[in-house]
């Protein structure tokens, strides 16, 4: 009886603490920084403590064993779910605690682990919807259902900034087809262009080299470095093959059972016995 | 001659009846619930224009439409938004109550007793042909209906929202789609379309009740599931299907008092066929 009283309490609290919870924004020097960010379902804590601070322009490697808490970082940094404590900001705005569309017009986008693409709808269009919510193509739906000018105007100039980002990726010959006829790595291309469509400012990349062949791989470290480039962007990724994470991660946090076990840059991170120790057992 | 005449009447009933299974199929495709409700908007619709007929008919149609989609998005604020995420059996059994809630309304406003009203906007004569214009109207407004409806799917951002919607709820979101405010557009892009298929139903049968939709409601909904469930085009097929079938099976004597077991029966040999309907797309589900 006693516990569940408890249970009341806490629950109670929790919906107090969101209601009055006021988002305060910071002076941050950092694109993305996390607060003591964690999250536990019921007893097990999934992700805690974790504090990253990324810097402007920078890749940045989130890695770890299996299960060790790398894709709840990614759902918490994106809304997916909300952290039980913690806060983080970007740019030294705080989006804790909003709904996944806002957080992405704020400027997080991402990729997923398993290839989340509009199967159904072409290529162009996947990266369309991507661009929607972007002021510059503003045009209402009553303007849209009565085809007024603007919205011909608009349409076409997203069509244009569609098969522009396609190009980067090679991918605009095949803008026509549809998303799930692509091969695989197209597919993960795909993805990221549909994300950087949404005009992020740090760009989210679950596992972007899962499943691809040591050729594919390669590529896939020059299109990253040229998005780096290009669109003036900030990284971070979560990735298992440790050749791709040491040529290109610029700094890395490892993580293990939902904490941070090391962090710095590559080499030292990756050399860390510690980390080792995860990895290999002992 | 007497074929073309069905023809018609089957494509304008058909088109009666698309009208509505898109409104069961949209909803389907982007809230993944059965709105069982729809129905019963075309009888709010159909009360409606009943309403404001004495006053203006074009007023009326306006009036029914704009009523309808309110009562769209209240039934989907106040009603399904709650349950967002919860088992899809307590979805389905309130949409039933949504139902006989908005029937038992309509009993307590405006009586049991059917309402007749004889609305004559007399025929086309063309030779030998006579076709009235109510189906004329129904079938071209139905055809504007469904041309309209695919540009917006296809060529606005709201359209390509909604198919993204349908297509992946978790990842359109995280690309910066608001899906509380695609499902509620759906919700009321359905109720509209129910308000002007309330429209036409009423114009073919001139009597008003209070299960006005029951009957239109649940063969759109075998229209909807006969040409797949989820998908535009095929709640279109399915509907002009489905009127066409019932026309002709009237026009047959001997048919003619088993046009609706043979509806339904082909929407049990196409489930058997094919069980995602004609245009319905296999789902592989990822294990």
């Amino acid at each position: 009886m006693a516990k569940l009283i408890d249970n009341v309490k806490n629950f109670v609290s929790t919906k107090i603490l969101k209601k009055t919870h006021k988002r305060e924004n910071i002076k941050s020097d950092y694109v993305l920084e996390t607060k003591n960010l964690g999250i536990s379902f019921g007893g097990l804590k999934a992700a805690q403590n974790i504090n990253l601070k990324i810097k402007k322009n920078e890749i940045y490697g989130l890695i770890g064993p299996n299960g060790a808490g790398k894709t709840t970082v990614f759902n918490l940094l994106t809304g997916v779910y909300q952290p039980t404590e913690g806060t983080f900001y970007l740019c030294g705005e705080e989006l804790t605690g909003l709904p996944q569309d806002k957080i992405n017009h704020k400027g997080i986008a991402r990729t997923f682990q398993n290839i989340r693409l509009f199967n159904n709808m072409t290529v162009v269009r996947n990266v369309m919807v991507g661009l929607a919510n972007q002021p510059e193509y503003k045009c209402s739906l009553l303007e849209s259902l009565l085809r007024l000018p603007r919205h011909f105007k608009n349409e076409k100039a997203m069509r244009q900034r569609a098969k522009e980002l396609l190009r980067i990726f090679d991918l605009e010959d095949e803008r026509n087809n549809l998303a799930c006829n692509l091969p695989y790595g197209k597919q993960r291309k795909l993805e990221i262009a549909r994300a950087l469509a949404t005009n992020p400012k740090l760009l989210l990349l679950d596992e972007p080299a899962a499943g691809m062949n040591p050729n594919e791989t390669e590529d896939l470290v020059n299109t990253i470095k040229t998005i780096r480039d290009q669109f003036d962007m900030t990284i971070l990724l979560i990735e298992h093959d440790m050749k791709f994470v040491s040529g290109l991660c610029d700094r890395i946090t490892v993580l293990n059972f939902g904490t941070v076990l090391a962090e710095g840059d590559t080499k030292t991170a990756l050399n860390d016995p510690e980390v080792i120790k995860a990895y290999i057992g002992g | 001659m007497d074929f073309i005449i069905t023809l018609v009447n089957g494509l304008s009933l058909g088109g009666i009846y698309a009208m509505i299974a898109l409104g069961y199929t949209m909803v389907y495709g982007i809230a993944k619930m059965l709105n069982f409700a729809h129905g019963d908007i075309i009888m709010v619709g159909g009360y409606t224009i009943l309403l404001f007929l004495p006053i203006n008919p074009v007023l009326a149609i306006v009036a029914a439409i704009v009523f309808c989609v309110i009562v769209g998005i209240v039934i989907e604020r106040f009603a399904y938004k709650p349950l967002r995420g919860s088992s899809p059996l307590a979805v389905l059994i309130t949409a039933i109550g949504v139902s006989t809630l908005l029937q038992s309304l309509a009993q307590v406003l405006f009586g049991s007793a059917p309402k007749i009203k004889q609305i004559n906007l007399g025929a086309l004569q063309l030779g030998d042909l006579k076709i009235d214009y109510s189906t004329i109207i129904t079938l071209v407004c139905s055809i504007i209906v469904m041309v309209v409806l695919n540009l917006f799917v296809k060529h606005t951002k709201t359209g390509r929202a909604m198919v993204a919607v349908s297509e992946d709820k978790g990842a359109a979101q995280l690309m910066g789609i608001n899906v509380n405010h695609i499902i509620m557009v759906t919700f009321a892009i359905g109720s509209a379309l129910a308000a002007l298929a309330g429209l036409f139903y009423f114009l073919k049968v001139q009597t008003m009740t209070t299960t006005f939709g029951a009957l239109p409601g649940i063969k759109a909904f075998t229209a909807a599931v006969i040409g797949g469930i989820g998908s535009i085009p095929g709640a279109m097929v399915g509907g002009l299907l489905l009127g066409i079938v019932e026309c002709v099976c009237q026009s047959i004597p001997e048919l003619s008092s088993y046009t609706d077991a043979i509806e339904f029966s082909i929407l049990i040999v196409i489930l058997l066929v094919k069980p995602t309907g004609i245009l319905g797309k296999k789902r592989r589900e990822k294990v």
